[in-house]
């Protein structure tokens, strides 16, 4: 029995670790504070172009739109022709204007002036979709857009 | 009375509790980075009188269904048309005297080229099946020349970057209201020396 209790007196004392949770609960709240929870569930592919010469998007007076093709859970049931989508649902090129107002309203109300379009495109779609949203836009009137890019260069990736 | 002493909560737990929030605020996180290239529609209203501009004052970027670009009549790669465009923004073509002189223009000043920066205005036509990666790299490529421009300028003039400054005020990085109309007051100049001049045709249906 005495061979184990004489190793102890040269051991090591055993590390405190009763300020583990204090760094722990400072790392938590720092990421509560930074986290926003996703509010769009992406239901088409979103691989988004590269570009350099960027600016920020103020989020609180913006309002999304995705497009693309359909994601590949979704390709049975919707195809692989690219889709819009606005919220959480697939949206026509008609009814573009309708799921817009309805985004807009969501905003503050000081903000729903300034509202801000987000184009956030994958890049394989064709240019003539993007256009055709930018018409539907002018008739709303909701002239300010941003497209959406992700760091990096085309010319050297 | 005797009081009787509490027991001890046992906190050895909290470090466990702590960690499972931990992990999920982790795997929830997205950390906003959302950047792109602004842009301002056309109002639409009938143009009734279509200003007029001339041949020289217009280049013209087209890019074709195949993703190739056509410049000015000209096939050329996506690397060279930052340089292509910066050379036409800053040809100041108009003679010296003429009310039109540019006299900030740095450019071979080609009679034939524009006239001068706020003159010139350059013309994307896409077609309908150009990929959207092709069309962003063609706006991105356009704005970075009107950037490596107004940043001249703006080090010329006050000696520091353009792009920069406007990054900072953008990042509320400028401090006071009177600081932050200073510098607004002085971006705009720059801006007028090299006005963003870039008009979108609409594109043209496929084999047109």
């Amino acid at each position: 029995m005495s061979k184990f209790k004489k190793k102890k007196d040269g051991g090591l004392p055993a590390i405190s670790t009763a300020s583990l949770p204090d760094i722990v609960f400072m790392l938590l709240f720092f990421f509560m504070v930074v986290t926003v929870l996703r509010d769009d569930n992406l239901l088409v592919q979103n691989k988004l172009p590269k570009a350099d010469q960027v600016e920020k998007l103020k989020k609180d007076r913006s309002v999304y739109i995705y497009a693309g093709k359909p994601s590949s859970r979704y390709q049975d049931k919707y195809g692989s022709e690219a889709k819009i989508q606005i919220g959480d649902k697939y949206t026509d090129l008609s009814n573009i204007k309708f799921a817009l107002t309805e985004a807009r309203q969501k905003l503050l109300p000081e903000l729903q002036d300034k509202v801000m379009v987000a184009l956030k495109v994958d890049e394989k779609t064709n240019t003539g979709m993007v256009t055709d949203i930018k018409q539907e836009l002018r008739d709303l009137n909701m002239l300010k857009i941003i497209y959406i890019t992700t760091p990096g260069n085309e010319i050297n990736p | 009375m005797a009081r009787r002493a509490t027991p001890e909560v046992n906190a050895g737990s909290m470090a466990d509790i702590a960690f499972l929030l931990l992990i999920f605020f982790l795997v929830t996180t997205t950390i906003e980075k959302d950047k792109g290239i602004a842009r301002q529609l056309p109002p639409k209203e009938d143009v009734v009188d279509p200003p007029k501009i001339k041949e020289k004052n217009l280049f013209i970027v087209n890019v074709n269904r195949s993703d190739q670009l056509l410049v000015e009549e000209k096939l050329m790669e996506l690397k060279d048309l930052r340089q292509a465009a910066i050379a036409f923004l800053d040809n100041g073509g108009a003679p010296s005297g003429s009310p039109e002189y540019c006299n900030y223009c740095k450019g071979k000043r080609d009679p034939e080229s524009s006239d001068n920066p706020d003159k010139a205005v350059i013309s994307v036509q896409n077609d309908r099946l150009t990929s959207y990666k092709m069309y962003i790299a063609v706006q991105n490529e356009l704005v970075a020349a009107y950037n490596f421009l107004r940043d001249r300028e703006s080090e010329r003039l006050y000696g520091w970057k353009f792009t920069e400054k406007s990054k900072d005020l953008d990042e509320g990085k400028i401090k006071g209201e009177a600081a932050k109309e200073a510098l607004q007051e002085k971006l705009e100049n720059v801006q007028k020396l090299f006005p963003l001049k870039l008009s979108e045709a609409e594109p043209k249906k496929s084999g047109q």
